[in-house]
């Protein structure tokens, strides 16, 4: 793998010195689980359990040994079950924010609640986008009832795209009924474990506590082979030192302790080290994502998950801005150049403003853009025979004309990332022409666009094997008239 | 027959120059009518092109190339074309860059983009003095006249040119376009030129409206 133009934000002893300091957390200090289950497990391992407090102190060995079991890429599937994304090594790929709760009207000024709806269009929006590779399960469906708003999200995915998925469960029971969902598309249990398709979010508490729910989901996506991605998020000055480097120790003990459960239930279970992380802003209470101090404890966090060897993932490509304004597109392009860099696997945040609050379909369309900048710089500058073309330069001599050339032809589209309408590359008289438009307003007619294409038209039976599953969840929760079906 | 001119259409679309060659030589040895072979064939694969080159479908390099490709479709043609009834001539248009200035990318492409669109385009070069122009016209009679110029330095070259022209008593039978990065609507006004474009497509648009207002001048 090329070095040239990678970002390692710590020097190596840097990393080491983080590790061991997480360690000693870990052994000193130890993390909570709410979750007896968890606990009989970690006991069992050697762990030493404190059934009084909850706090589990982890051996240094234990942790070590865990870790190695713990798979170095994951091969995620999209709907036809053929390989999509392989997380792992450098390679970036990137998803939609997950979980907000508003939804930005394309007015680009009404922001309401988020609807099952919306969802639903951010679903067909991001289907269509190439460099946003992965779904997410973007926004929460306030119009659904709460016991089911997490299948149903994963529902609304599935029926409307073909790629793989971020998602996450919402309580115990609820990651039991997205399997469900999940494998009546991919055609039975075993073949969803053997092509497994989404990754389940499960986030820690800072600092060091993990919830009944999340442990058992760790416990529950490792016997059931979905992989999970552990997204930490430190805050500095408040639910973590005040410090970066302390921010990381703490990011990497909670990790590395969901970690290590993960592997006690099942060796071998796929893990990301992931990450969310923020500053505490001092002055209003809230916690900027995009502030350059979080994407560098995104890349230092994630520097710690390459040193264990682990697929990796963070929020770096969002902003905090109200609106899709200067302030949206230079926080959003500036952590995601930084985690692009920095090698992230999976770098969420695309279509999302307002800490990860309020999701915008111009914001999508325009982020994918910046993706497709990003994706088109990782891919370097290839030094060969033919694309330093001198060749070519001795031919044509002083004042030769390279634009009818056959090596042209041959190299503009490969070398210069053509981007859509979103990006601006025209002349002023010809962008007066057409109305003088922002990159936002331009962004719009793609969605409307994008929207009034037909929906997808996927295998019929597994949609109504989806169907039949969701009814089943449906009937558990006692659920009725749901906004998208199924009915 | 059909099928042939499609194969031809086809090939100086897609920029196979070969195909498009054989297809020409295949057209005319089938007998077909040379008027059916430019208009069906290669005029309609032009104005294809520039279809595509407005919804921004295809790129540049490409339309060149197609262009180029044209060009030469044209070139076997032609003495079929004289052997029969002589067809409508296409308007002439001169074009260069103007005395001083070596840029002549933007001027090609205006090239490009008039041919494209039926012009007969005598292409100067660059670093043309005014007399050159001046002569060029004399010889043709009239034509449309196009002064790149990127330079804010040679930019003054383009006045004087038209005021060559002026002195030559030509005035009245040219139209004359400015174009370059330094040039605006305003300076055109100033110089005195007929019309101005910002890019090669809005080029060929002035163009033809000021080729329609010559025709209708004439009449």
């Amino acid at each position: 793998m090329r070095n040239e133009g990678k970002f390692r934000i710590l020097s190596q002893p840097e990393v080491e010195r983080i590790h061991e300091e997480a360690l000693r957390v870990l052994e000193r200090t130890g993390v909570y689980f709410d979750c007896d289950e968890a606990l009989d497990v970690l006991e069992a391992a050697g762990a030493s359990v404190n059934r009084a407090t909850s706090v589990v102190r982890f051996p240094r060995q234990l942790v070590m040994d865990a870790i190695k079991l713990a798979p170095s890429e994951i091969q995620l599937h999209d709907r036809e079950g053929n390989p999509s994304v392989l997380l792992g090594g450098d390679r970036v790929h990137f998803d939609p924010g997950s979980s907000g709760v508003r939804f930005m009207e394309s007015d680009g000024v009404t922001v309401r609640e988020s609807r099952a709806e919306d969802l639903k269009k951010i679903v067909q929006v991001t289907d269509a986008l190439p460099h946003i590779e992965l779904q997410s399960t973007a926004v929460v469906a306030n119009d659904v009832p709460k016991e089911i708003a997490d299948s149903y999200r994963l529902y609304i995915v599935l029926s409307h795209s073909k790629k793989p998925i971020i998602t996450g469960a919402f309580s115990v029971d609820g990651l039991f009924d997205m399997k469900e969902l999940l494998s009546a598309v991919a055609g039975g249990d075993e073949a969803l474990a053997k092509k497994p398709r989404a990754v389940f979010d499960i986030c820690p508490s800072p600092p060091l506590k993990w919830t009944h729910i999340s442990a058992r989901n760790i416990m529950d996506c490792a016997k059931l082979g979905l992989p999970m991605e552990f997204v930490s998020m430190p805050m500095p000055g408040a639910a973590s030192p005040a410090t970066i480097a302390g921010s990381v120790v703490i990011h990497t003990a909670e990790t590395l302790s969901g970690t290590t459960l993960a592997q006690l239930v099942k060796p071998g279970a796929a893990v990301v080290w992931g990450g969310a992380p923020v500053v505490f802003d001092m002055r209003s209470g809230t916690t900027p994502m995009s502030a350059v101090e979080a994407t560098m404890i995104g890349c230092a966090s994630t520097q710690m998950g390459k040193f264990y060897g682990l697929p990796t993932h963070t929020y770096t490509c969002l902003s905090d801005s109200k609106c899709n304004d200067a302030q949206a597109g230079l926080e959003t392009a500036m952590g995601a150049v930084m985690g692009a860099l920095a090698g992230i696997n999976v770098i969420s945040g695309p279509g999302m403003l307002d800490f990860v609050g309020t999701m915008s379909l111009e914001k999508l369309v325009i982020d994918n853009e910046i993706c497709g900048l990003i994706l088109r710089l990782l891919r370097g500058i290839d030094v060969t025979d033919d694309t330093l073309a001198t060749d070519l330069i001795v031919e044509l001599g002083p004042g030769g004309d390279y634009l009818n050339t056959k090596h042209t032809r041959q190299w503009f589209k490969k070398e210069v990332y053509i981007p859509g309408p979103a990006i601006d590359r025209k002349d002023r008289k010809t962008w007066e022409a057409q109305g003088f438009t922002t990159s936002e307003q331009r962004a719009r007619k793609v969605v409307a666009e994008i929207l009034k294409q037909k929906e997808l038209e996927g295998p019929c039976d597994a949609k109504l094997l989806l169907d039949e599953a969701m009814k089943a969840v449906k009937k558990r929760a006692g659920a009725d008239n749901l906004p998208l079906g199924p009915k | 027959m059909n099928e042939l001119l499609k194969r031809l259409r086809n090939a100086i679309v897609e920029g196979d120059e070969d195909q498009a060659l054989q297809a020409t030589r295949d057209a005319l040895d089938s007998g077909m009518d040379p008027v059916a072979i430019v208009s069906d064939g290669l005029a309609a694969a032009m104005n294809e092109i520039g279809r595509l080159w407005n919804e921004e479908e295809i790129f540049l390099p490409e339309v060149v190339f197609s262009a180029q490709i044209f060009k030469e479709c044209m070139e076997l043609v032609e003495p079929a074309l004289l052997e029969g009834k002589s067809t409508e001539p296409a308007a002439h248009f001169v074009l260069g860059t103007v005395k001083g200035d070596l840029h002549d990318l933007g001027k090609n492409m205006v090239g490009t983009m008039l041919q494209t669109a039926g012009f007969r385009v005598h292409d100067l070069g660059k670093d043309v003095p005014a007399e050159r122009f001046v002569e060029k016209v004399k010889e043709l009679g009239s034509a449309l006249v196009g002064l790149s110029a990127l330079l804010t330095t040679t930019m003054l070259e383009q006045k004087r040119v038209i005021e060559a022209l002026e002195q030559a008593g030509l005035r009245d039978r040219v139209k004359v376009l400015v174009g370059g990065a330094p040039v605006t609507d305003s300076w055109a006004r100033e110089v005195g030129a007929d019309g101005y474009a910002p890019n090669a497509p809005q080029a060929t648009e002035i163009a033809k409206r000021l080729l329609s207002q010559m025709k209708e001048g004439s009449n």
